[in-house]
């Protein structure tokens, strides 16, 4: 989607006192003159403090904040995927259908958010709580399939437990991050076949050893 | 099979805390200043000397590259370390960030050491919002100890390192790419030359390193680079973390010796492939980059540089991605070809219209709706994106493809006859 078309969201937009000392520390990362490298910490800022999406009028206040042109924001917020031209639900489904995630069934990860939700890729359910994305390469291929939720991964997902994970948000609760099928972490289920002092020394069992 | 002993990534799986207290008695910053004494040539001949080959997926000498890195600068220089990880089929970096970020912390301070560094930018992509907070909390911890910062670690040398965080574009894993988005710009990379070792990071002399290159270093210089050269085979070695996800039974990240036959590699550690072994269909061995590889080459390769480049497919990222005969492995090729044309930055022609092309051939591939000279085109498309665009995004897009061509060529041609047949009773 391009910046133009952004709805038309509010006319003005600022930082809150907090997020403007952020904002402060963060341009302080980069060298003099350098400013514009902040563009895309303070677009994520500005996105955050805004329900998880950026209008025209918090792009054009980042671009006064760092002395650039509105145009060049505008390129940065349409070339990266996850600043949101328009307004997402409360809780930001993003569903990973690689070929990894893929062949591990993130089809029915899809499915089962359409049997819970009722909507497909790109859709926003009625009451704005959830939007549903497919998103490219998540990178946790190994706990494939994967969900981002607004920030946090879900892990080794099925059908059964995407239901389960969504029914809990609609519950109004945390569902519990990463793996959902018991395992730790990237370790194979089970155990690990390696670092076994490591595991028991930490209450892990490790893999047993036919 | 690596002993445990001679593992790098001891926290490989979380098991204990990420935090620098843990960290120390892991072995993390254990002598750093005496690693640093040993001054900047030392560093980079022993870097050399152990045979590290860039974990990034190029597999170029680490330590080489660091050489280019001019020896008198007036002014800035930096280190970039790309933890921009998204190449389908690799998680390893994220362990890394989220489990042991001192090791990733510690290599920075030594890597920017030995090219002359005065800052590092930690780059890591916009979706690991929770790993780039551990590595936030490791910097703090860090500049608090004094490790790094003024002074680091008392050897008289300042140091500052920056965490920067994308936004959701994998052709920022290219490291002119990564530099523009530094820079505050689209991930549009840059023509080479110049070369980042002259004119990187606001055109000053950078060096941009894949997160597993630089965490392995402290290890590295602690055991000795003979220790790291003595694992895996000649210019193949050291330990690596394999990404083992698709159709197997137990999918986890491991770190092996490299060299490491990848059937072995599969049975050992990842319970299998679903099925048995001779269920196995085809492997990409190097995330989705480099070519498939059929059965047959899945039951003697070794996983290394040269063994995979010799079969015509490569070690890239080390991520290998499995799957079994129940696999529609066209599809599985077209989702990466689909991958590709969404990535694709836009910026050289061959790339911007060739991976729409081909993603929309390959779909209709899928379902066999094309004439059988439409694969000798979509071969010729492909190579009509090789090596014609500024980076190797294009070449990514083409090769997965090419792998398919040549190793399922009848799988395909059998889809084209089966919708002709369907059509026809119709």
């Amino acid at each position: 989607m391009s910046a133009s078309e952004t709805p038309a969201g509010p006319a003005t937009f600022e930082f809150t006192a907090d997020n403007l000392a952020l904002a402060q520390r963060i341009i302080a990362k980069y060298p003099e003159g350098r400013q514009a490298s902040a563009v895309m910490p303070l677009l994520d800022l500005a996105q955050r403090q805004h329900d998880n999406w950026l209008p025209r009028a918090a792009m054009d206040y980042v671009a006064g904040m760092l002395g650039m042109a509105p145009i060049r924001v505008y390129e940065v917020a349409s070339f990266y995927t996850m600043y949101n031209l328009k307004p997402v639900g409360k809780h930001f489904v993003q569903v990973c259908t690689t070929t990894p995630c893929w062949l591990r069934g993130s089809d029915e990860v899809l499915a089962a958010c359409k049997r819970k939700l009722g909507i497909g890729p790109g859709e926003t359910t009625a009451d704005g709580q959830f939007t549903v994305v497919e998103v490219e390469c998540a990178g946790a291929c190994v706990n494939a399939p994967v969900i981002s939720l607004n920030d946090v991964y879900y892990e080794d997902l099925d059908g059964p437990s995407t239901e389960a994970l969504l029914d809990t948000l609609i519950r109004g609760e945390t569902p519990k991050p990463g793996p959902q099928n018991g395992r730790i972490n990237s370790a194979p289920i089970g155990g690990p076949t390696t670092l076994t002092e490591m595991a028991q020394r930490n209450g892990v069992k490790p893999a047993s050893q036919e | 099979m690596l002993r445990d002993e001679d593992r790098i990534y001891t926290n490989l799986y979380g098991y204990e805390d990420f935090r620098l207290e843990a960290a120390r008695k892991r072995g993390d910053w254990d002598g750093t200043k005496d690693i640093l004494a040993r001054g900047r040539d030392t560093i980079i001949e022993q870097v050399k000397e152990s045979g590290m080959r860039g974990r990034g997926g190029a597999g170029f000498s680490t330590g080489l590259k660091w050489s280019f890195m001019p020896k008198k600068v007036d002014g800035p220089v930096y280190l970039v370390i790309n933890a921009d990880e998204g190449e389908p089929g690799t998680c390893k970096d994220r362990e890394i960030l989220r489990h042991d970020p001192h090791k990733l912390i510690e290599g920075c301070l030594i890597a920017g050491f030995a090219i002359g560094a005065t800052a590092c930018y930690i780059y890591i992509r916009g979706e690991f919002y929770n790993e780039a907070s551990n590595v936030q909390v490791a910097i703090d911890e860090a500049y608090a100890a004094g490790l790094i910062g003024k002074n680091a670690c008392g050897s008289g040398y300042d140091y500052d390192i920056y965490l920067h965080k994308g936004a959701g574009a994998y052709i920022c894993g290219e490291e002119t790419a990564l530099i523009e988005s530094i820079e505050g710009k689209k991930g549009q990379p840059r023509n080479k030359p110049p070369f980042p070792a002259n004119a990187g990071l606001y055109s000053r002399p950078t060096t941009v390193n894949n997160v597993e290159s630089i965490a392995g270093v402290p290890t590295i210089l602690r055991r000795g680079p003979a220790w790291f050269a003595g694992i895996g085979r000649p210019k193949n070695v050291g330990t690596k973390l394999f990404c083992i996800s698709g159709h197997v039974n137990k999918p986890c990240n491991v770190e092996e010796e490299m060299g490491i036959p990848l059937k072995e590699l599969i049975e050992r550690h990842a319970g299998g492939v679903r099925g048995g072994w001779d269920n196995l269909l085809a492997i990409i061995p190097g995330g989705s980059s480099v070519p498939v590889m059929p059965k047959s080459i899945c039951d003697t390769v070794l996983m290394d540089f040269d063994s995979l480049r010799e079969v015509g497919s490569g070690l890239g990222t080390a991520a290998v991605i499995v799957m079994d005969k129940s696999t529609d492995i066209v599809r599985a090729i077209a989702r990466l070809s689909k991958f590709y044309m969404h990535e694709s930055c836009g910026q050289c022609t061959p790339c911007r219209e060739g991976t729409g092309w081909l993603a929309r051939v390959m779909d209709r591939m899928v379902r066999g709706q094309a004439r059988l000279e439409e694969i000798d085109m979509l071969q010729d498309v492909t190579k009509q994106i090789e090596g014609r665009t500024i980076c190797a995004l294009g070449d990514a897009a083409a090769w997965p493809v090419q792998g398919l061509i040549r190793h399922f060529r009848p799988e395909m041609e059998r889809r084209i006859a089966d919708y002709r047949q369907s059509i026809a009773a119709e």
